[in-house]
């Protein structure tokens, strides 16, 4: 099956057979890291422009990484210190994109839809969303679910319990269409103040009692969970988070034996995960970031490779 | 449209057989010799070379597989870009005698690429290139070591060879007059 799309703006149009290609180019990729030379030249005068309105150090680097060992130019913009924090608009930096000669763009931004903007506006370059408000993080859900994938080979009829605040995680939307999309159930946990009211349309159970929604899983993804949500009083304390949601080994023990433990990063130690199970056999967050690298340069092949109509 | 049959099953089989020899014969034996076929085709007919030096000599040489795609000098000028395939080369190539297999050369810029890649996986000490078709008309400076078939054929002709893994049958096919099949 050839690859006919030019942007990524989320995972959720993707029908199963895009998945499936994607998992075996990444796989493929992977492999390139594993020698001593870990760089090839099918991106060769390709410049990708990495432009991050949100701090973002794991998902920039990775995107540069992936980028740098295909050849490619990589470009950081960071809106701390670039033109975005003297006031330029956004519509004059697809211009400056545009006459830079960009043929990718990668984009994080705090508010939804602004890749999709940038796709409409651009003539020639490729838009990959990094991540929008908390609509979509295309990527991440593509390398969680490499990394499942590698371990666990088939996904049909594997638990994939997702725990902590669904309702602000742009990574726990992308994901739960990922992981459904390969033939895995998905069940949600955490408290219902951190949960999106649509729930039923997301395609997955809710189970508020998290040993009850990792009782058999597969896989345990833990989300993180931002301090700020606290202080808008969607719960208690952090303690009290821990104590409820926290993922420690005695928990862990309820999932599959063997079963795989993902977070996206950063992790916030003795809150959504204990220390133990994050430095664990069991974790695979580790695995996560080096399966970023993989899935990103086979996007960026993919996407970059060849001409485009 | 002309279809010409250039070589059947049995062609292919006692071509491979004397490539074995004559590798065998040129290298003074097979030590330190790794085979590497180039992804797909080139795959196929590394795994007969690699059982002919096992019937003739009861050596089993080690065999790895070679993805080019990434080291295409015209991946900008396609409209569909290849997919990756897998690269396993098993072992270190640094200091070993490599042989290099693929169907056809043509252009040569397939070997080029497959020279790139090669060169990231380790330093050899000598590689060699055995193809079943030489169907000349080459763009680069390149030319194999050992060739099973030698033909002259117009740049829009298409040489198809079919091997059983992939096509369910073992020839070589020529496709004249812009190989429209």
């Amino acid at each position: 099956m050839p690859w006919k799309r030019k942007h990524l703006i989320d995972v959720d149009d993707w029908e199963r057979e895009d998945f499936e290609l994607l998992l075996e180019q990444t796989s493929n990729m992977d492999s390139i890291l594993d020698r001593s030379i870990k760089k090839a030249p099918a991106l060769r005068g390709k410049i990708v422009v990495n432009i991050f309105y949100e701090p973002s150090t794991r998902t920039r680097t990775s995107f540069e990484i992936a980028g740098k060992l295909l050849s490619a130019d990589v470009i950081n913009w960071t809106a701390s210190g670039s033109s975005a924090a003297k006031g330029e608009s956004l519509r004059d930096t697809i211009w400056t994109l545009e006459a830079m000669g960009a043929d990718a763009v990668v984009i994080r931004h705090g508010e939804v839809g602004v890749p999709y903007y940038l796709a409409e506006k651009l003539k020639k370059a490729s838009v990959i969303n990094g991540g929008d408000g908390t609509h979509a993080h295309p990527t991440q859900a593509l390398l969680d679910l490499y990394t499942a994938w590698r371990e666990l080979g088939s996904l049909d009829g594997k638990k994939v319990a997702i725990v902590g605040d669904i309702l602000h995680s742009r990574v726990a939307r992308s994901d739960i269409y990922a992981f459904k999309a390969v033939g895995a159930e998905v069940c949600l946990s955490g408290p219902s103040t951190l949960m999106p009211t649509d729930i039923n349309s997301l395609n997955a159970t809710y189970e508020p009692n998290i040993a009850e929604a990792i009782d058999g899983a597969d896989v345990v993804y833990m989300l993180r969970i931002q301090r700020e949500r606290q202080d808008a009083g969607l719960f208690p304390s952090l303690d009290e988070y821990h104590k409820r949601y926290g993922l420690t080994d005695k928990l862990l023990g309820k999932a599959k034996k063997g079963a795989l433990v993902m977070h996206p990063g950063p992790i916030n130690r003795g809150v959504e995960i204990a220390s133990s199970v994050a430095d664990g056999p069991q974790s695979f967050i580790l695995k996560q970031v080096r399966a970023g690298v993989a899935v990103r340069m086979a996007l960026l092949y993919l996407m970059l490779g060849g001409v485009k109509e | 449209m002309t279809k010409k049959i250039l070589m059947v099953a049995e062609e292919m089989d006692r071509t491979i057989s004397r490539i074995a020899y004559e590798v065998a014969e040129h290298l003074k034996g097979l030590d330190d010799v790794v085979i590497v076929g180039v992804q797909r085709r080139g795959v196929s007919l590394a795994k007969r070379l690699q059982k002919s030096f096992r019937d003739m000599d009861g050596v089993e040489v080690p065999m790895g597989e070679l993805d080019i795609t990434l080291y295409r000098d015209d991946l900008t000028l396609l409209q569909d870009q290849p997919l990756v395939r897998s690269t396993s080369v098993p072992v270190n190539i640094t200091g070993k005698r490599i042989l290099l297999v693929d169907d056809v050369i043509f252009t040569g810029r397939t070997v080029r690429a497959a020279l790139d890649a090669l060169m990231d996986l380790g330093r050899p000490s000598l590689v060699q290139l055995a193809v079943l078709v030489d169907r000349n008309n080459r763009e680069l400076p390149i030319h194999p070591d050992y060739v099973g078939l030698k033909i002259s054929t117009d740049k829009s002709d298409v040489v198809e060879v079919r091997v059983k893994e992939w096509d369910g049958d073992d020839q070589v096919i020529l496709w004249e007059d812009g190989g429209e099949r």
